[in-house]
């Protein structure tokens, strides 16, 4: 196996949705490749530290008003479709 | 987008819990549906956040989508979970949001990615032992966005549904319109491309310091 067949399946790879058989292989080519051993390594620490990251939290006082917002849009939807008495 | 589904979808589906609520929405039941919404709310902001780079945008299209999906609930036949409909919904909205942004420019999910930029590692070197750690938060978080920011929205959209929010390949494919093997190749150019750019800060550093 050559690195470009390595990076051909590294999705797969990170997603444990590889073969054994074509998993050794991959590992056989990593033991053997510091490049594509640093690329595994350092991929997978990057989508760690997005994962843990809390970059983007919604503030509970905005989550409120959202809410609000869309709850009275959808009262008044719902009230122009209820058949007049 | 019709789906083919497993047994063993269908019987995942039919248990999930959603979709009592969604029949309670289509009843009408508005508490059914502020239910779903404090459930999903959060992640749909996150995804919005992550494709627009914006947070005003991003505080509106929780709101367009939420709104959009009490409209449309009718349509929800329940062939997808809820919650990858709801991510259609907001991933629409979000492209939408970005397309007006830059008015003429059209944006879509093909947007920049015949580029082969990223797509074969460059940066070999080793990364220090827990390289955040070298970074307050507020260093840290600002490299995270800067860094995200920079990648085409298709590839950030894929990497924020798959990576960041849990969803299964399948499921990205799904609420994104797109194949598995489109959803993967990505994936892994969306990846390779983040860790490309991250290896300026995280690296150990050669003979001086990396901060």
């Amino acid at each position: 196996m050559n690195c470009t067949e390595f990076l051909a399946n590294l999705t797969d790879y990170f997603d444990a949705k590889t073969a054994t058989a074509l998993r050794t292989e991959l590992e056989q080519h990593m033991a053997g490749c510091s490049h594509c051993h640093v690329t595994v390594d350092t991929t997978r620490q990057t989508i760690e530290v997005y994962r843990n990251d809390e970059l983007f939290e919604l503030p509970e006082s905005i989550r409120t008003q959202l809410h609000q917002a869309v709850l009275t849009k959808c009262e008044n939807l719902k009230r122009k479709k209820e058949p007049k008495s | 987008m019709a789906t083919i589904l497993t047994p063993e979808e269908k019987e995942a589906n039919a248990l999930h819990p959603d979709l009592l609520l969604v029949e309670k929405v289509k009843a009408g039941d508005l508490s059914a549906f502020e239910q779903l919404m404090r459930q999903y709310d959060r992640q749909i902001f996150r995804i919005a956040l992550h494709i627009t780079q914006n947070r005003e945008d991003a505080e509106d299209i929780v709101q367009d989508t939420f709104f959009k999906a009490f409209q449309k609930v009718h349509q929800f036949q329940g062939n997808s979970k809820f919650y990858t409909w709801l991510v259609r919904i907001a991933v629409n909205e979000s492209l939408m949001r970005l397309r007006k942004r830059r008015s003429q420019k059209t944006v879509s999910m093909d947007d920049e990615i015949q580029t082969e930029e990223g797509s074969i590692p460059r940066d070999f070197a080793d990364w220090m032992p827990n390289p955040e750690q070298n970074y307050n938060q507020a260093e840290l978080a600002d490299i995270l966005r800067k860094t995200i920011k920079g990648l085409p929205p298709g590839f950030r959209t894929v990497f924020a549904l798959r990576d960041i929010d849990g969803l299964s390949t399948e499921e990205t494919a799904q609420a994104l319109g797109l194949s598995v093997p489109a959803v993967k190749s990505r994936l892994l150019r969306a990846r390779l491309q983040l860790r490309e750019r991250l290896s300026r800060y995280f690296r150990v550093p050669t003979g001086e310091h990396a901060s």
